[in-house]
């Protein structure tokens, strides 16, 4: 099981690693959101896989029972999700704005802001 | 209740302040009101914590009425408050400056909510005392931050925020995977309780990685060396007041974050984290300063200088003494001030001349004589000129360098300062000295409020320059907390609430 | 997109969704659910409007701008935890009431500042990728 769990990881880390070598923004941010489930695994893993039984205190009891998962993991996790979910939202918003206004995607092709402050030409090239 | 939560209020104002502001969306009046409310109402929390850790030592509360290790801490020793405070100052200057310089555009586009989010960002990963709980802060500072990179909406600002957002979401998830690992070791996230059981736990594989992933996280948010591309490739593309807190805070958030961590949870003495950091520091120095060499855009020379300066900082927590720590936090202080007022002036001397090009400005000196004086100071203070504020600091830490058997580092430091000088002289001859190559037209004077807020932190610079003693004195009892963390650790774990155990059950 | 069929059942799944959501809103208080999941249950119903009978549409239900909404529910939410300040000194420790076998408390109203937040965040970004569809 836990031979699995370290696979997948390592699988999710490195599709999400060439990913994000890409050239292309889209690319990038399937790339960044790959490797964040990665990450989400392993808080899940750092907190041991011991149970299946959910962290949720059954009715009329006043405290989790012994055999309840570590629920602590799973909060972290969930936040997690929800916070790469609202930045990743937010990157592929940029990203369908930045192809609407400069009209491409491609790395090689976005360097607006590399030649806003360029050294290389001079004032009378500029003009 | 107002003095027992004073933790609180520097995080909560700018959120009810972001907050409101959103509700407003479409009148702007209302949220110019509630944004200049929120600037001073935070700027006295900040000065009001500043003043309650100087009195009362180290302040710590809980969230929701769980005792320590289990809820979410906020604390404030003398660095976290001293960095809070500069947060207040640096978002009331900025706001000052914005007066005369945010568009009316750029306000539609949610200036004010995503202005003062940041600044609860900023404050929460400077207040908290817990590690997830500073991923959190992080991520907050991230998203408002590139929503207010590209409040103006231009291709430069999209292509700008593209590398912005990937690298620095990039960080983050590695920042996560370190505190994962963390987790995975020692089983709890509280900062000051990690600061207990991690000695315990002993050397492992896994904490090691930690370490290093931390590093890289933190790093990559803060600019050091290898790591730092993305900071010339974005912010010279921001408005001028996004772009001087951005210099002035975001990057310092970083910085901080190593402060601490490598303080208080990992330790840089015998860890052999030490000759990582000093190559580190002393390439982030290099690198930095001769990127801004060849660079003739105002904003693009001070963004390299950003990362060349925080070469100094990271040289304080390389030699790890507590002499070498405080000249660290007052470099720190000292950078935050003088960076954020040299990217206002930046964008004084496009509102003068028309550019930022400094081929094509010129004749400032005679156009506005009180502007090129104001630029004098932050300008000579970066390069190290007595008796200015970075004159000690660079003292500071080049001394307790040397002390600290890091001569070289030291010479690097010293001629990273003279190339300092070079370029803040390129700026003066170019923008302020020469004559402009042809006599514009229109020559535009500067508004007040920009002019007020530079002189606001000009002013700042002076005084810590001429009194630099208290300034001094505060950073070396914030390193003395540094390197011994006991009181932290006292302040968050044994406080006792007035009703004692009864906040440590659970919940009906 | 003009079909009859999504554009009629549109009505019926919004009202469906968004008595879901608040049923799972309420849920959250001592089983699993929530404001999050809840707020993305409505948002989605919003979502369906929006395909069904055009953004426009979906932007007068909503009423106020997303945004707004994001704003309401974060000060929402911050209001919550000051109760908790006044009598046990510690922000967002929360107060209860119970009357008989049912209980209630400032959590909830945490919650439902965390629905509006939600709600309006993704609204937000939802609606602004539908509208320009049709300009690109």
């Amino acid at each position: 099981m836990n031979l699995i769990y370290a696979l997948a990881i390592a699988l999710l880390t490195g599709c999400g690693v060439h990913m994000l070598l890409s050239r292309h923004v889209v690319r990038i941010i399937l790339g960044v959101s790959l490797l964040s489930a990665a990450v989400n695994l392993v808080i899940f893993y750092s907190g041991r896989i011991s149970s299946t039984v959910p962290p949720v205190i059954e009715p009329g009891s006043s405290a989790l029972s012994e055999a309840a998962a570590n629920p602590l993991p799973q909060a972290l996790i969930l936040t997690a999700i929800v916070i790469g979910f609202a930045l990743i939202a937010f990157a592929a918003a940029l990203a369908l704005q930045a192809q609407r206004s400069i009209g491409t995607l491609d790395n090689a092709g976005l360097d607006v802001a590399e030649s806003l402050g360029t050294p290389f030409d001079g004032p009378e090239k500029r003009r | 209740m107002l003095l027992a939560q004073a933790v609180l209020w520097p995080v909560a104002i700018p959120l009810a302040t972001a907050a409101l502001a959103a509700c407003c969306w479409q009148r702007l009046a209302a949220q110019r009101a509630i944004s200049a409310a929120g600037v001073l109402l935070m700027f006295a929390a900040t000065l009001l914590l500043l003043w309650q850790v100087r009195a009362e030592g180290v302040q710590a509360v809980q969230f929701g009425g769980w005792a320590a290790p289990f809820g979410v801490s906020f604390v404030a020793d003398r660095f976290s408050a001293a960095m809070a405070a500069i947060t207040g100052l640096m978002a009331f200057a900025t706001w000052l400056f914005g007066q005369a310089d945010i568009r009316r555009r750029e306000e539609r586009a949610g200036f004010h909510p995503l202005f003062h989010g940041m600044l609860a960002g900023v404050n929460g990963a400077f207040l908290t005392g817990d590690i997830f709980n500073l991923y959190v802060w992080f991520e907050v500072m991230l998203i408002t931050a590139m929503g207010l990179l590209v409040i103006g909406r231009t291709r430069a600002q999209l292509d700008g925020v593209l590398k912005y957002a990937v690298l620095n979401l990039f960080s983050t998830l590695i920042f996560l995977m370190a505190v994962a690992l963390l987790y995975g070791v020692a089983g709890t996230l509280n900062m000051a309780d990690l600061a207990v059981v991690l000695p315990q736990a002993g050397p492992s594989l896994t904490l090691t990685i930690s370490a290093l992933l931390l590093l890289c996280g933190f790093g990559i948010k803060a600019g050091y060396f290898p790591l730092f591309f993305w900071l010339p490739a974005s912010y010279h593309t921001a408005s001028i007041t996004v772009a001087a807190i951005f210099a002035g805070l975001l990057t310092k958030v970083g910085v901080y974050a190593c402060f601490r961590v490598f303080t208080l949870i990992f330790t840089v003495e015998g860890s052999g984290l030490r000759e990582i950091l000093a190559v580190m520091a002393a390439c982030t120095m290099l690198f930095g300063v001769f990127g801004a060499a060849v660079q003739w855009d105002v904003r693009r020379i001070l963004s390299f200088h950003i990362v060349s300066q925080i070469g100094y900082m990271l040289l304080g927590l390389a030699v790890a003494t507590p002499a070498a720590l405080a000249g660290g936090i007052f470099y720190i202080i000292h950078h935050i001030v003088v960076k954020a007022n040299l990217f206002l002036l930046a964008g004084a001397i496009h509102r003068a001349s028309g550019t930022f090009d400094l081929r094509q400005s010129g004749g400032l000196m005679r156009r506005s004589p009180l502007l090129a004086a104001l630029f004098l100071v932050p300008a000579l203070s970066l390069g190290g000129i007595p008796p200015l504020s970075g004159f000690w600091a660079k003292f500071m830490v080049i001394d307790a360098s040397f002390r600290g058997g890091q001569g070289w580092l030291a010479a690097v430091a010293l001629v990273t300062g003279i190339l300092t000088l070079y370029s803040m002289t390129k700026i003066w001859m170019e923008a302020f000295w020469k004559d402009p190559l042809m006599p514009r037209p229109t020559a535009r004077a500067v508004p007040a409020p920009m002019l007020a807020a530079i002189a606001l932190l000009a002013a700042v610079t002076v005084a810590i320059g001429l009194q630099a003693e208290p300034f001094v004195a505060y950073a070396q009892s914030a390193a003395q907390a540094l390197v011994d963390p006991s009181d932290y650790i006292a302040a968050v774990l044994g406080a006792v609430p007035a009703e004692g155990g009864a906040m440590a059950e659970p919940r009906p | 997109m003009n079909s009859l069929i999504l554009s009629a059942f549109s009505r019926f799944l919004f009202a469906l969704m968004l008595v879901v959501s608040l049923y799972i809103l309420y849920r959250g208080h001592n089983d699993p659910g929530g404001g999050f999941v809840g707020g993305l249950m409505a948002a989605a119903g919003f979502a369906i409007l929006a395909m069904a009978d055009g953004v426009q549409a979906a932007r007068r239900m909503v009423r106020v701008h997303p945004v707004a909404l994001m704003g309401a529910g974060l000060v929402l939410a911050l209001l919550s935890g000051l109760p908790g300040l006044v009598n046990r000194g510690s922000f967002l420790a929360h107060w209860w009431f119970h009357a008989g076998d049912f209980h209630s408390g400032t959590a909830l109203a945490f919650d439902i500042g965390v629905y509006l937040a939600v709600l309006g965040g993704i609204l937000a970004l939802i609606l602004r990728f539908y509208e320009e569809q049709p300009e690109a």
